[in-house]
């Protein structure tokens, strides 16, 4: 597993956005490592920070937000140093990046052409090419009729075909990665599946990596072979899939597991309680007030994380006892759903 | 019942497509407004072909008749024909609507697109001075530069200039400000795409059907406040034919010859109606577009 090339590796990654009154610190120091080919997950409860580590990656964060250390290598790379032309040059080209939201993410006043063609403007082909190229693109993605279809303009198109749309624009320049954020939240769940087939069996043809954000831990498994889940902007469990779901370690990842129905339970359990306000300042373990095991240390210092077997890191400071009031584990077939 | 319905409608549906009558075609007011407004554009670039007189032409003998067969609109003080004047002074009033509306147009689309999309010191100094200079009525502001450049015609258009900017660089950075956070700008950006071509192909399209719409009913409001210079005697002067200028020269005699005032203030407002109605249903046709 080690001897294959790091495409992106994020260390120590801290980015706040920075008010005249408050600082949230959104993302608080965060480290993974992603190797070529991989797909690695990024999950979370709303505000945990997943996007905003995306966001950070292709250096697109709003206002006031701001990396405030770390590193982001890609390629060996560091792209929190690179000036914006340099970043230019790498999104779109190197890394790209798909959104939640088809019915916005296309340009509503120009055909889906232009828009496609506008990705090959600096590879500097003929009109022809470029024609055939974004036809190629359609049909790849698998919209049919590609030739008519081109000339049509988003309202024309529904939410899954946007999508597939988006996808052939993201794709066009061939990138090495693709950041996903949420692809198909807004999507129903006939076209969700659809949707997600196509990107895992586009990065198999395209030789391309994949980190994918959300919140729904079945995408998670149907895509992702390594899963970071994080909460109040850090890390608190990291693992493969599988380990994920079979053997969770945290008592937060525990509790999310919990919380998807498995057809074994009587009532969903919750997890009482919201997230912190990453504006004040957290003493301790930021879960540790919605923690059902949290005592003593939990309320005063912060678990740092650590690595309990080969490549499954978490951040707790009592899993021996957690591991003692082992909740529901979702049975084998929900692994691979 | 409502299946039946359901079905008229969609047969209707399939109908009008097929015929393809325009969707504007169908609307009475845009066919109204479009006469009005197309009728004083002729007037204005061919006066020749509808007053045969010379709109200056002083006959003392003919002076403040009523409305006749020579004299349509009857004549003034010095006994000029009115209904020469007003059609002459079609050109003048068109022209300070326009070219007052185009100008502030360019400048205050491109200021709110730049302002909008970098923020930052840019947009700050550009919104402080919308704010203090908004603080004042229009009409004030451009009498107080008008005092202060004195009267004359260009100067009704470097102050119409001055102060018109502000409400499109207003609108477009406010619509501006909107899209940013839409994902398809975000797209372009994750793309790697030039602050040119963000701005110019995917933020411009979009934005600039709401300064249309704000442009045509500005029009009507330029031009009153053209006129209005003029009325004040601030703007076009005696004795060229501007309406704003007849309505000055015929307030005093008010009470016994009211044709002088009336004709030209018909006309404005009936050219005012006009551009305002085509102003609205640009906004009804390009709203329903952008859906």
């Amino acid at each position: 597993m080690e001897d294959r090339k790091v495409l992106l590796e994020v260390k120590d990654l801290k980015t706040y956005f920075v008010g005249r009154h408050e600082t949230v610190k959104a993302v608080n120091g965060v480290s993974f490592t992603l190797y070529e080919g991989d797909s690695f997950g990024l999950v979370g409860e709303s505000g945990c920070g997943k996007s905003q580590t995306l966001r950070s990656i292709l250096g697109l964060l709003k206002q006031p937000g701001r990396i405030v250390g770390g590193q982001i290598l890609f390629r060996g790379k560091d792209l929190v140093r690179m000036s914006p032309k340099q970043m230019r040059e790498i999104r779109g080209a190197q890394i790209a990046q798909i959104f939640q939201e088809p019915m916005t993410a296309l340009n509503p006043v120009l055909p889906i052409r232009k828009q496609i063609y506008e990705a090959f403007e600096r590879s500097g082909l003929s009109k022809a090419e470029r024609e055939a190229k974004s036809v190629e693109m359609m049909k790849l993605v698998g919209i049919p009729e590609p030739e008519k279809r081109l000339g049509e303009y988003p309202h024309q198109f529904s939410g899954g075909m946007r999508q597939r749309a988006m996808i052939a624009i993201a794709l066009a320049e061939h990138p090495a990665l693709l950041l996903a954020d949420e692809p198909t939240t807004a999507l129903d769940v006939t076209i969700q599946d659809q949707i997600l087939t196509l990107i895992e069996q586009l990065k198999g043809e395209m030789g391309m990596s994949l980190i994918m954000v959300t919140h729904n831990l079945g995408v998670i498994a149907q895509m992702c072979n390594r899963v970071a889940v994080m909460y109040a902007g850090r890390i608190v469990e990291m693992t493969d899939t599988v380990t994920l779901f079979s053997k969770p370690r945290h008592p937060y990842t525990k509790a999310l597991m919990n919380s998807i129905p498995n057809g074994k339970q009587d009532q969903l359990e919750t997890i009482s309680g919201t997230p912190p306000n990453l504006s004040m300042e957290i003493v301790g373990c930021p879960f540790a007030p919605r923690c059902r095991y949290a005592e003593g240390a939990c309320f005063t210092t912060l678990p740092g994380l650590r690595e309990i077997e080969p490549g499954h890191l978490t951040r707790c400071h009592r899993l021996d006892v957690v591991e003692q009031f082992t909740g529901l584990i979702p049975a084998e077939e929900e692994l691979h759903g | 019942m409502s299946n039946i319905n359901l079905k008229a409608r969609m047969e209707r549906r399939a109908k009008d497509s097929s015929t393809r009558i325009p969707d504007w075609a169908r609307r009475p007011t845009f066919i109204v407004a479009s006469v009005i407004v197309v009728v004083f554009f002729l007037i204005s670039l061919f006066p020749g072909l509808f007053a045969h007189g010379d709109p200056l032409e002083v006959n003392v003998a003919q002076a403040l008749q009523g409305p006749s067969r020579a004299h349509f609109f009857g004549t003034d003080d010095y006994g000029r024909d009115i209904y020469t004047r007003v059609i002459y002074g079609a050109r003048i009033d068109l022209e300070m609507g326009l070219l007052g509306v185009i100008v502030p147009f360019a400048i205050g689309t491109t200021l709110g697109l730049l302002a909008g999309y970098y923020g930052g010191l840019l947009d700050n100094v550009v919104m402080r001075i919308i704010d203090v200079l908004m603080a004042f009525p229009f009409t004030i502001l451009v009498i107080v530069i008008m005092a202060i450049l004195g009267p004359g015609i260009q100067n009704v258009f470097i102050a119409l200039w001055l102060v018109g900017w502000m409400s499109y660089t207003r609108l477009v950075r406010g619509e501006v400000l909107r899209l940013k956070d839409v994902e398809f700008i975000q797209a372009a950006r994750v793309e790697g795409f030039t602050d040119r071509r963000i701005l110019l192909r995917h933020m411009l399209p979009n934005v600039i059907s709401s300064s249309i719409v704000y442009g045509a009913s500005d029009i009507v409001m330029t031009m009153l406040t053209g006129a209005s210079m003029s009325f004040l005697g601030l703007g076009v002067q005696i004795p060229s034919p501007e309406w704003g200028a007849i309505l000055n020269e015929g307030r005093a005699f008010i009470s016994y010859a009211w044709w002088i005032t009336f004709f030209p203030g018909l006309f404005l407002a009936v050219c005012g109606v006009g551009f305002s109605l085509l102003g609205d249903c640009l906004t009804d046709i390009l709203r329903r577009k952008g859906r």
